[in-house]
């Protein structure tokens, strides 16, 4: 098995195909950063309209905690589409290469190489992720320095102070992981039904828009599917940001509002990796190789 | 001792019978040639072999093992290359046969590699990506994968598709090489009869998925099936003749002209034969190659 994982780490980095999803996350956070370098006091005086008759803020609003925050949720909605460029490739992209009879004709067996080339994109995935928190979060500390982190949320606003903000991001990346490795996953279930490239990437990324609307529609028909879809739970890494508070109104250092909320998601998050693993395990084993 | 032991395979496509009944086997150190036209079966009974397809009956035994409950073992002894050398174009020639060699369980070594890439003549190309190749450079590639972990059986599917003359004539050589220096079992399946002629110890035809033939090649060829190509004045009245004696049922259902498959020694009688019915006789052609048997039997049991 590490055989077949070091094999399929290898093929992946060295195909170009590879670094655009690293180039195109460096060049989207770039030009953020850069805008809101320019024009940042512009964007937070927008973002403060509505309380600046109500509540005096003092220091830094926008640090590289807050900037990281917003780089989180345009990005964490797109890197799905970058990770699905690989992981919906995996198995499809061989049979459509060919190569998949010289894979399934060496000494292991097709559930290893599943499994393999599955560990081999996750691989992927979390590096990919690991480059993303570089570039939000520490690339941005370092140019807008940090402060406390003050969020604006539907209704109310949320107070972090600087030091209980670190271990949140730790959290929220951790958490975005397995968002991001349900996507892998369900990339892997699309390649190992088709026989070529881009079906299963067009599928996979069609499947994270199609449920990504059902999860955000407020129709009641909906809301008894909703809990079981992947898409409801993998933005739920902001509830590392919502903080419990006291009878005084003020928030409790370390705590969180809704950890049962993470943990659930986690929970769906992880049976659905399971599923769409297991699902693309059973498929190419029956499969019959004729490309 | 059978290397290749197959019993009564087959293989459904719906109602497709791709492969039917099929059974044969494949001795230590032989030469064994496929043969076949497109769609006859032999592609999907190579890829039986290989486990690529699942059988929908009969059993397949390599090296005295069952293919499905020893698969992984078996194939640490098997190399093959399947139709098309179909590579990763972002990868060099080495870094192929590297990363092929770490998926087998003995040690192989740098120069275990260069060996192969020596024997492939890609040495010099080695370090160059593979989407810079020539069709028959990938080929040439294909076979270095299937040999570098140097197994005991070697299954070539059509190996000198896109070479050379000279590519062809190298792979034949190392195909016999394999056999008579090095004891390698191969069962290499090639549309170049003559090619499989000249390497081949034992053939198989097989035509819609059964097999119509098998035999020493010797045996096949023998002096009692000559082909006749007999060349006339009157292919019509030629015709009539043969069909209406004892020579019809030499007569061989071909489009190119008149063919009969019959002993050496009524070629003589039958030349008489024609031009004593007034037939104007140009010319007797007589061979006895495989092509000439194949199509005899290919067309024998259409």
């Amino acid at each position: 098995m590490k055989q077949i994982i070091s094999i399929e780490l290898y093929k992946i980095f060295r195909r170009p195909r590879t670094y655009i999803a690293f180039a195109a996350i460096a060049a989207l956070i770039m030009v953020i950063q850069f805008g809101l370098k320019m024009d940042g006091q512009s964007y937070a005086g927008f973002l403060m309209k509505d309380i600046n008759d109500t509540l005096t803020v003092d220091g830094k609003v926008l640090n590289g905690y807050l900037i990281c925050y917003i780089l989180l949720q345009l990005l964490l909605v797109h890197v799905p589409l970058l990770v699905a460029l690989i992981a919906a490739d995996m198995i499809s992209g061989e049979a459509n290469l060919g190569t998949l009879r010289l894979l399934f004709t060496t000494p292991y067996s097709r559930t290893q190489w599943v499994i393999g080339k599955f560990i081999a994109a996750s691989i992927y995935t979390i590096v990919l992720l690991i480059w993303l928190a570089f570039l939000a979060l520490f690339a941005s500390m370092w140019i807008f320095g940090t402060d406390d982190l003050f969020l604006m949320k539907s209704n109310y606003v949320v107070l972090i102070q600087e030091k209980d903000v670190l271990w949140r991001y730790v959290g929220a990346f951790v958490f975005a992981s397995f968002s991001l490795l349900t996507v892998t996953a369900l990339g892997f279930l699309m390649s190992s039904i088709a026989n070529n490239s881009i079906g299963p990437i067009v599928g996979t990324m069609s499947a994270i828009v199609f449920f990504t609307i059902l999860s955000t529609l407020n129709i009641p028909l909906f809301s008894i599917i909703k809990p079981y879809l992947f898409t409801t739970h993998m933005n739920n890494w902001k509830e590392f940001f919502d903080i419990k508070v006291d009878d005084n109104n003020e928030a409790i250092y370390g705590t969180i509002l809704n950890l049962a909320k993470i943990k659930t998601s986690l929970i769906v998050l992880t049976l659905h990796i399971i599923l769409f693993v297991s699902a693309s395990v059973i498929i190419t084993k029956r499969k019959d190789i004729l490309s | 001792m059978s290397v290749i032991q197959v019993n009564n395979l087959s293989k459904h496509f719906g109602n497709l019978k791709a492969v039917d009944q099929l059974s044969f086997s494949v001795n230590a150190g032989e030469v064994f040639g496929f043969l076949g036209q497109n769609g006859s079966g032999k592609s999907t009974t190579i890829r039986m072999l290989l486990s690529l397809i699942h059988p929908t009956s009969g059993r397949i035994e390599l090296f005295g093992k069952s293919m499905e409950t020893n698969r992984n073992q078996i194939l640490e002894e098997v190399g093959a290359i399947i139709e098309r050398p179909d590579l990763y174009p972002y990868l060099t020639a080495r870094e192929h046969l590297q990363l092929f060699a770490k998926l087998r369980s003995k040690k192989i070594t740098t120069s275990r590699i260069d060996d192969t890439l020596i024997k492939v003549g890609l040495l010099e190309r080695a370090q160059d990506k593979v989407q810079t190749f020539s069709l028959g450079m990938k080929q040439r590639l294909g076979i270095a994968i299937a040999l570098v972990h140097n197994p005991s059986l070697i299954i070539l599917d059509e190996p000198t598709n896109g070479l050379d003359p000279q590519g062809i004539s190298d792979i034949r050589n190392l195909i016999k090489q394999l056999a008579q220096q090095e004891g390698k079992t191969v069962l290499v399946s090639s549309h170049l009869l003559s090619e499989i002629e000249q390497m081949a110890t034992q053939i198989m035809i097989i035509h819609r998925g059964q097999k119509i033939a098998e035999g020493p090649i010797q045996k096949l060829l023998d002096p009692n099936k000559m082909v006749v190509h007999v060349k006339t004045t009157n292919d019509a009245q030629a015709l009539q003749f043969i069909m209406s004696g004892s020579f019809s049922n030499y007569l061989l259902k071909r489009t190119d002209g008149i063919h009969l498959c019959m002993p050496d020694y009524e070629i003589p009688l039958f030349n008489t034969s024609l031009v004593n019915a007034g037939v104007g006789l140009i010319g007797v052609e007589t061979r006895n190659s495989l092509e000439d048997y194949f199509l005899q039997v290919t067309s024998n049991s259409n």
